[in-house]
């Protein structure tokens, strides 16, 4: 009998959990500023209606190369919280950002501010430091949220810095992650089912943002239309590009809306192969303002032509 | 996590478990087993109720490794023009002075957290003059307030007035390879750069409105239209050794600046500022200087790696000198009057990023004494009418480096016309601080 106590106690603990929690409606909304539109979408899903999430950068922007406007100062000024990709994503403009909105809020270490790529395993860490290699990241590959696993961490992440800012909420916060995590699970396991087909797979991306969906979906990166990380195509090594693709039967390209479409169409044309329009932010393509609807379009595009090239 | 599924689970074995009559080990057994599941049932509820407060899974400890970022830029030049003596047409300190090769600039820059409430930077500079001697200054040297309360900040060192758009800059984010007339006749070869305190305020408006106050030694070579020696070459007296009496005798710079997101690829950045303080002509002698900024940019909303783009950049200085009653410094017997003299100048400049990494430049400057006449005693080179017009084109291979060309036509009154060529390049090593808009 003591066991069936012991049930019916913890049966009690999860009914609240279980049952969805009626968060009371905030007093006033928590000011989430996210240095791109898909860090500001994961902070929307999990603050749900106890937050008001903006985004620094705009979602057809590059997010090397935003410019420190002094509107962002301002943004930042107002901010309760703050979330960066961390990894040297953002270094070329949020820096002096930072240093003008003087919000201690959003410090360093302080619970305002999520590095996303905090507890990440990042890809590509050099293991020495030499610009010969281009633009290359010394803490690792930064664009690793197109792999769902990554995502898990990065919303449990703000779930919990949200609870800290603001604990009046932490309850729907934390009823939004577990939705978020139930949905993840679901749509994660679609999105392996779509491309399961296609392991083994070969693509060419034009920068080196595709690494980390590539890692999960067992396709193989066979080259990038830039020579090195950062530095624009040259004739010869696209011709190297062409080469490889013709001989390994490669028939996509996948580019984003700041990237060089002209370039990377001159290679497919060369190649049989298509240009696939992927950009990594949600809300440049029709319906896809979550991460989920922004994932269901890459993962479809992307099986859509490997299918039709096949 | 699938709490209610467990839960179900549970209470199917709780159900066998009471209807079965079996042996006592076997009860012991499932007995067992309930107790750990429920214990892992616990678990589970707890982990769900201390989200709010458990760190992050997996969170390995990520840090740069240094407490300061180090950097480097090397800036070597080339120039060649019709003018024999360069150094009198190129005066800033940052640009070549003799036709031929030069190193001008080669900048060590140090910025870091100093603790939770300061950070701090340095800026050291090294030059080859034209007999290739090594000169070396410390060009800036501040700590910077990151947690004041009601928006404040203050700054604290050595550093570059925050007069106008350029002055602050360093020449590797100038657009052209020399100084703006205007800055170098109000503000000498060096820009307006002292010792002092500057205190800012982010205005609590909808739109960016910030308003600083820097208060500042007034004497040194860097103070060009105030206490310095150099200033000789403006008032063209012999200059009174003037010490500081009081706070009156500080050198004080307010600003305000604004700034507006015209649409979603354009933004207009406005300021206004000012420099008041004594001058060395004589005992009592003040010396104002008014300036406006304007600087307008367009990006599109594709941009790759920040192109394409266009920029305009305009400053316009006015300065008003109360010379006072002084000796000439190249004529001991001559007595000058005292006078206000006025002097004013502008530029104007565009830059095109045409595609990545390709910018062209264009600047039309101008700078006066008003009321000068050539054969007054007043008139020094310094602010004799002068024109120019420039246009460039830079590549830049990386973010890394860069190389320019640039062309100069330039009219100097009772001088003439002049061209100059100036190739630059440009390098950078190490994580130098992003740059502001």
């Amino acid at each position: 009998m003591t066991t069936l106590t012991h049930l019916v106690l913890a049966f009690a603990a999860l009914l609240p959990t279980a049952g969805g929690v009626e968060a009371p409606p905030p007093a006033k909304l928590l000011n989430v500023v996210a240095t791109t539109p898909d860090l500001a979408a994961l902070a929307r899903a999990i603050g749900g209606a106890a937050v008001d999430v903006k985004a620094l950068a705009k979602p057809t922007e590059d997010p090397h190369f935003v410019d420190a406007k002094p509107s962002l100062v301002v943004t930042l000024n107002r901010a309760d919280m703050l979330i960066e990709g961390g990894a040297e994503l953002e270094m070329g403009w949020l820096p002096p950002l930072l240093e003008s909105a003087r919000n201690d809020r959003i410090a360093a270490g302080s619970p305002g501010r999520v590095s996303a790529s905090t507890g990440i395993r990042m890809l590509e860490v050099p293991t020495s430091f030499d610009r010969s290699k281009g633009d290359v990241h010394s803490m690792g590959n930064p664009h690793f949220l197109l792999d769902p696993v990554n995502v898990r961490l990065v919303v449990t992440q703000i779930a919990q810095h949200m609870a800290q800012v603001d604990p009046a909420s932490a309850a729907l916060f934390r009823d939004n992650l577990k939705n978020f995590l139930a949905t993840l699970e679901v749509k994660a396991a679609a999105w392996q089912k779509e491309l399961e087909p296609f392991r083994g797979a070969k693509i060419v991306t034009y920068h080196k943002d595709f690494v980390y969906l590539a890692e999960r979906y067992k396709l193989e990166v066979a080259e990038t239309l830039e020579p090195k990380p950062g530095i624009e195509p040259s004739p010869i090594h696209l011709a190297a590009v062409i080469g490889t693709m013709r001989a390994q039967k490669v028939r996509v390209i996948l580019v984003q809306p700041f990237q060089n479409r002209k370039t990377a169409e001159t290679v497919a044309r060369q190649t049989d192969a298509v240009v696939l329009d992927m950009p990594q932010q949600p809300g440049v393509k029709p319906n896809t303002a979550t991460y989920f609807d922004l994932m269901d379009s890459l993962v479809h595009t992307l099986a859509t032509a490997l299918q039709e090239k096949k | 996590m699938r709490p209610m599924f467990r839960l179900g689970v549970l209470l199917c074995l709780a159900g066998t478990a009471g209807a079965q009559q079996s042996p006592d080990s076997t009860a012991r057994r499932q007995q067992r087993m309930l107790d750990s599941l429920a214990a892992a049932l616990t678990a589970v509820q707890g982990k769900l109720d201390s989200i709010s407060s458990a760190p992050p899974p997996a969170a390995p400890a990520r840090t740069s490794g240094a407490y300061m970022n180090v950097s480097f830029v090397g800036l070597t030049d080339f120039a060649w023009s019709s003018e024999k003596d360069l150094g009198a047409l190129q005066v800033g300190d940052h640009e070549p002075h003799v036709r031929g090769f030069a190193i001008p600039n080669a900048e060590l820059a140090l910025d870091g957290t100093v603790d939770p409430y300061l950070k701090a930077f340095v800026n050291i500079v090294h030059k080859l003059d034209a007999n290739g001697e090594t000169g070396v200054e410390l060009e800036e040297m501040y700590f910077l307030t990151t947690s004041l309360p009601h928006n404040l900040q203050v700054k604290g060192g050595q550093f570059f007035a925050e007069f106008g758009r350029q002055n602050p800059q360093h020449p590797h984010s100038w657009a052209f390879a020399d100084q703006p007339l205007a800055l170098n006749r109000m503000f000498g070869p060096e820009g307006l750069r002292s010792q002092g305190l500057r205190v800012s305020w982010l205005l609590p408006t909808s739109f960016y409105t910030e308003a600083t106050v820097a208060v500042l030694n007034s004497a040194g070579t860097t103070t060009w239209s105030f206490r310095s020696d150099e200033s000789a070459q403006i008032h063209a007296g012999a200059p009174v050794d003037r010490a500081v009496r009081g706070v009156g005798d500080m050198l004080y710079v307010p600003r305000l600046a604004t700034s507006v997101d015209l649409s979603e690829t354009q933004t207009l950045l406005f300021g206004v500022s000012g420099a008041f303080g004594p001058n060395n002509s004589g005992d009592a002698a003040k010396t104002r200087v008014y300036g406006a900024d304007v600087y307008w940019k367009w990006k599109s909303p594709t941009a790759r790696k920040g192109f394409p783009f266009v920029a305009f950049q305009g400053e316009g200085l006015v300065r008003r000198y109360d010379a006072a009653s002084r000796t000439a410094v190249d004529a001991f017997r001559v007595a000058l009057p005292a006078a206000t003299l006025k002097d004013d100048g502008a530029y104007a400049q565009v830059q095109w990023g045409i595609r990545p990494m390709l910018v062209a430049g264009l600047r039309a400057e101008y700078a006066t004494g008003n009321g000068v006449v050539a054969e007054t005693p007043f008139t020094t080179a310094e602010r004799a009418n002068r024109n120019r017009y420039s246009t460039n084109l830079t590549w830049f291979p990386t973010e890394y480096s860069k190389f320019r060309i640039q062309y100069n036509y330039d009219h100097r009154a009772w001088v003439g016309n002049d061209h100059t060529v100036l190739l630059q390049f440009e390098f950078l090593l190490g994580a130098h601080a992003a740059h502001k808009f």
